[in-house]
């Protein structure tokens, strides 16, 4: 039973999560996503189908929106990983948190942290998307909710936000 | 961190970012918190949950010595007013982003004339008694019935509360009732003012009303206002708890490999090689199939891949999806239970045929089975605490649940506490009369024994493939027109599963109402009509599916009209106008549809055409116009969609809109992509969201929805979107493509360059 042991073939792993050192210790095999969720305790990403078909557990890996799903936790040693509870800084709700309370872009909110995710990394790439920059942004996330139409009308809400003049609807 | 935490939610209308989620709890007992209502928060905010006594521990001190004190007002089972002003509703459905934590709110402020900043809402324990659902008799979420069921009840909760702090207030200043006022959340009268917290201790030592008095809606302030949702900061930042979420000091993962067929046993497994792996704590056989419990997900995972099983078929269902098929298609070539029978209907379907034989219509639609897909699959933690049992779960049938859970353990339900979690979805997937998961969840908790607690967790695969689908149904309509244009007959034969009789919660082998909801109740005036049904078995296990038996029904009745309208030389709209009678809550949703489209008929530019479909279910009302194209992929592509709703009293119209556009989506990918498949043999074929897809962002409609203004009592949301939109859309697609699709979904069947007509530009 020596090999049964839960800390038997593990790896000590260090990761700049939403800018805090965090050492863990895991197996190779185990996929970020978990990694976060039951050794870090930050639950916001969502498993929903553990195969890059979703996006809800989108999470950004230097910087890029990635599947954490499908991201070994050791592929992340000396990066930098930031979630969606990272977002918020201390009481300052994230532009795109604030326009998705605003304009109801979410229902069972399952999917939510990794539509926001996903717009994130839109934003920091382009600040005044087009309206399809922005569909093709979260075109990974699945809604089952159908949440959609709030969703983009949130993300619209943001980049009119940070530029008024290039209001551009449909 | 690693301990159950519970949301409680704020409304996010403060500048400060409170954090709601108490994550410095041990394990906590949400029947602790409600059931010492009376007990104070003091300095506490009401949202936390406080330990029962008898989880009272070392580490709880802090929180215990707030508990036992004055403060908190609960007139009711139902609001809580605490020293800090806060007003907590303890909602008795479950959220799962249907909205019932705001509606049920929104009804108690309401009455309340409270601030909407100060609400929040809470979950309810399992008590089947005082947290009924009216619509049901016992706990229970599910039939759009959320709002409806707890619009009297919440309305006299918050009245009944006004009356007490009134009461209250007027002692204190000794003044008279009538010259108190309450505005905001604030009670004044002459210069007198309190607050809600104020006054709570008093108005606890007040008697309440005996029939409170409820506002005239005239005066409603806060329904019918588009309000911030209660659970809307958690679920942006990442910090609402679901049950998934859950990972309790000492966690076991335990993940389920089910038979491959339903109805099939386990013979035996191997699970040598299992057990080698590291991480991986036991394999053991339940009820249910065999459960795997490791350290970690992967560890449990990868157990279960390495486990062979062997499984007893001779009780399984073998036949194939297209099996099940030709043996429904059989049956309703004859009539069934009789649900209606008005008139002749052979007499007036002969006769139209020996005037003209292109005067009938007589088509066989194809429903599949099809599984609710939620984001969350199911999942459960549940622990032994010696002789109680915790347990939390995204429950839509709490008492039922606790009672299945006990039952399993070998304890007393009183003994079993089940705290309801946020829900990823639902869809009516975790309605379960039998409750056949928790029962599942407690088996798989009961064989690995000890006191840790075990999470289970479905894969996105037991999902798809675990059964309780939307049934399997079949159905034959034939339809004549006389020679005047007059749709004369409509004999609609149905072959399907009854869930009534699958759940238990019938044995009978009468007509089962869901069975032919919305076409027993068909509106239109056709003097011969005739719906029969038949009530066929299969081994599949089937369930309430996003509203149910119109989901089908709605599908076959609004495009067979539709053909028929044609037939009759008459446009969608005004034709169905004409035979509504006297129905007028359809025909104001129809004319204010075709009123926002403009409607001048099934033609629209760019290569677009519209079709319209109107169908009440759940007691509201909804009619639908979908401007539809050939997308690049041969289906259509549905543009936009111009929806219109009675729903009486609309309490949160955004939630209403949200709900329209929610059905809408979900509906659509359903009528365009899915269905679960059994194979020859009896397997099913799809496992993911690779072959069971939905629609996503860039194909979703741009939906327009407009709300009938009425002051009848409100009725349900979460499903009469859904109805209408297949047959709409699919009513634009034949105006189009010429191809009248009966057989779902259309990825089976639909062939747009088949029979491609009157497009006049691209597709976009
Ligand atoms: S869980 Fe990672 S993409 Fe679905
Ligand atoms: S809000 Fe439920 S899946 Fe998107």
């Amino acid at each position: 039973m020596s090999d049964n042991s839960p800390t038997s073939g593990k790896q000590l792993v260090t990761m700049t999560v939403n800018g805090e050192q965090t050492e863990v210790a895991i197996e190779p095999r185990r996929v970020l996503l978990d990694v976060l969720r039951h050794d870090v305790g930050l639950t916001g990403s969502k498993k929903v189908c553990e195969m890059g078909d979703c996006g809800a557990c989108t999470v950004h890996l230097d910087g890029a929106p990635v599947y954490s799903c499908l991201v070994l936790g050791i592929e992340c040693a000396g990066k930098k990983v930031d979630t969606i509870e990272g977002l918020a800084k201390g009481n300052q709700l994230d532009p795109i948190q604030q326009a998705f309370i605003d304009h109801d872009a979410f229902q069972c909110g399952f999917c939510t942290s990794g539509q926001i995710m996903s717009l994130k990394a839109l934003f920091e790439d382009s600040p005044k998307p087009s309206d399809e920059q922005i569909v093709t942004a979260v075109s990974g996330n699945l809604c089952r909710c159908g949440a959609y139409q709030n969703i983009v009308k949130a993300a619209q809400a943001v980049r009119d936000e940070a530029k008024p003049e290039t209001r551009n609807d449909d | 961190m690693n301990t159950p935490i519970n949301n409680s939610i704020a409304a996010d209308m403060g500048a400060a970012m409170q954090d709601n989620v108490s994550e410095d709890q041990s394990v906590v007992s949400r029947r602790g918190f409600l059931l010492s209502s009376a007990v104070a928060a003091g300095g506490l905010a009401i949202g936390m949950y406080l330990p029962s006594r008898a989880d009272a521990r070392p580490g709880m001190a802090n929180v215990m010595q707030n508990a036992g004190g004055e403060g908190v007002f609960a007139p009711n089972a139902f609001v809580r007013i605490a020293p800090d002003d806060t007003v907590t509703v303890v909602i008795k459905h479950i959220e799962f982003g249907q909205g019932p934590y705001t509606g049920l709110s929104t009804i108690v402020a309401e009455e309340l004339d409270a601030s909407w900043s100060q609400m929040r809402a809470d979950a309810a324990p399992a008590d089947a008694d005082t947290y009924k659902n009216f619509a049901f008799g016992t706990q229970g979420t599910g039939g759009s019935t959320a709002i409806a069921n707890s619009y009297e009840q919440m309305r006299k909760a918050g009245a009944t509360a006004r009356a007490m702090l009134v009461a209250a207030a007027a002692e204190r200043w000794n003044v008279a009732v009538s010259d108190v006022s309450v505005s905001n959340g604030v009670v004044s009268a002459t210069a007198n003012t309190a607050t809600f917290g104020e006054l709570a201790a008093d108005a606890m030592r007040q008697n309440p009303p005996k029939k409170p008095t409820l506002k005239d809606p005239a005066n409603f302030k806060l329904i019918g206002t588009n309000l911030p949702k209660l659970d809307s900061r958690i679920k942006t930042t990442g910090k609402a708890i679901y049950t998934l979420d859950q990972y309790p000091d000492n966690v076991v993962t335990a993940v389920i490999e089910h038979a491959p067929q339903f109805g099939a046993t386990l013979k035996s497994f191997d699970a040598a090689e299992a057990l080698k792996q590291p991480g991986v704590l036991a394999v053991k056989a339940v009820p249910q199939g065999v459960a795997v419990y490791a350290e970690n997900t992967a560890a449990a995972l990868k157990a279960k891949q390495s486990i062979t099983a062997s499984w007893d078929s001779n009780k399984a269902e073998t036949r194939s999806s297209e099996q099940i098929r030709a043996d429904f298609s059989k049956a309703a070539r004859k009539p069934g239970l009789v649900a209606v029978s008005n008139g002749n209907v052979d007499q007036a379907i002969n006769d139209a045929a020996n005037i003209d034989k292109g005067r009938t219509l007589d088509v066989e639609y194809f429903h599949p089975f099809l599984a609710h897909a939620p984001m969350e699959t199911l999942d459960a933690v549940i622990q032994r605490q010696g002789k109680n049992v915790v347990s939390w779960l995204g429950s839509q049938f709490p008492a039922a649940d606790q009672k299945a859970i006990a039952k399993v353990m070998g304890v007393s339900p009183k003994n079993v506490t089940l705290n309801t979690q946020f829900a990823g979805g639902s869809f009516g997937r975790r309605a379960q009369p039998g409750a056949p998961f928790a029962a599942e969840a407690a088996e798989v908790a009961k064989a690995f024994g000890g006191d840790r607690p075990v999470k289970l967790m479905w894969t996105r695969d037991n999902d798809i493939r675990g059964g309780w689908y939307r049934p399997l149904t079949v159905a034959r309509l034939r339809g004549a027109v006389d020679a005047s244009g007059n749709i004369t007959a409509w004999d609609e034969t149905i072959a399907t599963q009854s869930i009534t009789q699958e759940t238990g919660m019938d044995s009978g082998k009468q007509l089962d109402p869901k069975v032919v909801e919305g076409s027993k109740d068909l509106p239109y005036g056709i003097k011969n009509h005739r719906v029969t049904a038949h009530q066929l078995n299969t081994g599949v296990p089937v369930l309430w599916w996003r509203s149910v038996g119109h989901s089908h029904n709605g599908y076959h009745t609004e495009t067979f009209i539709d053909q028929l309208l044609e037939m009759a030389g008459k446009d969608p709209v005004a034709g169905r106008m004409a035979l509504l009678g006297d129905h007028e809550r359809h025909k104001g949703v129809l004319q204010r549809v075709a009123d926002m489209a403009s409607w001048s008929g099934t033609h629209a530019n760019d290569g677009r055409m519209r079709g319209v479909a109107v169908h009440k279910s759940f007691d509201s009302y909804v009619a639908q116009i979908h401007e539809v194209s050939i997308g690049n992929d041969g289906l259509p592509k549905v543009h936009k969609v111009w929806c219109a709703v009675d729903c009486g009293v609309a309490v949160n119209p955004n939630v209403i809109a949200a709900q329209m556009e929610g059905g809408i989506g979900y509906g659509l990918s359903a009528i365009l992509y899915n269905a679960v498949t059994l194979q020859a043999g009896g397997k099913v074929l799809e496992s993911n969201f690779d072959q069971y897809r939905s629609l996503r962002i860039h194909e979703m409609p741009a939906v327009e929805t407009s709300v009938i203004k009425s002051a009848k009592a409100p009725t349900g949301v979460g499903e009469p979107g859904l109805p209408p939109a297949g047959p709409a859309m699919a009513n634009a697609w034949r105006a189009l493509t010429g191809n009248a699709v009966s057989s779902l979904p259309f990825t089976a069947t639909a062939n747009a360059s088949a029979r491609r007509k009157n497009t006049t530009g691209a597709s976009s």
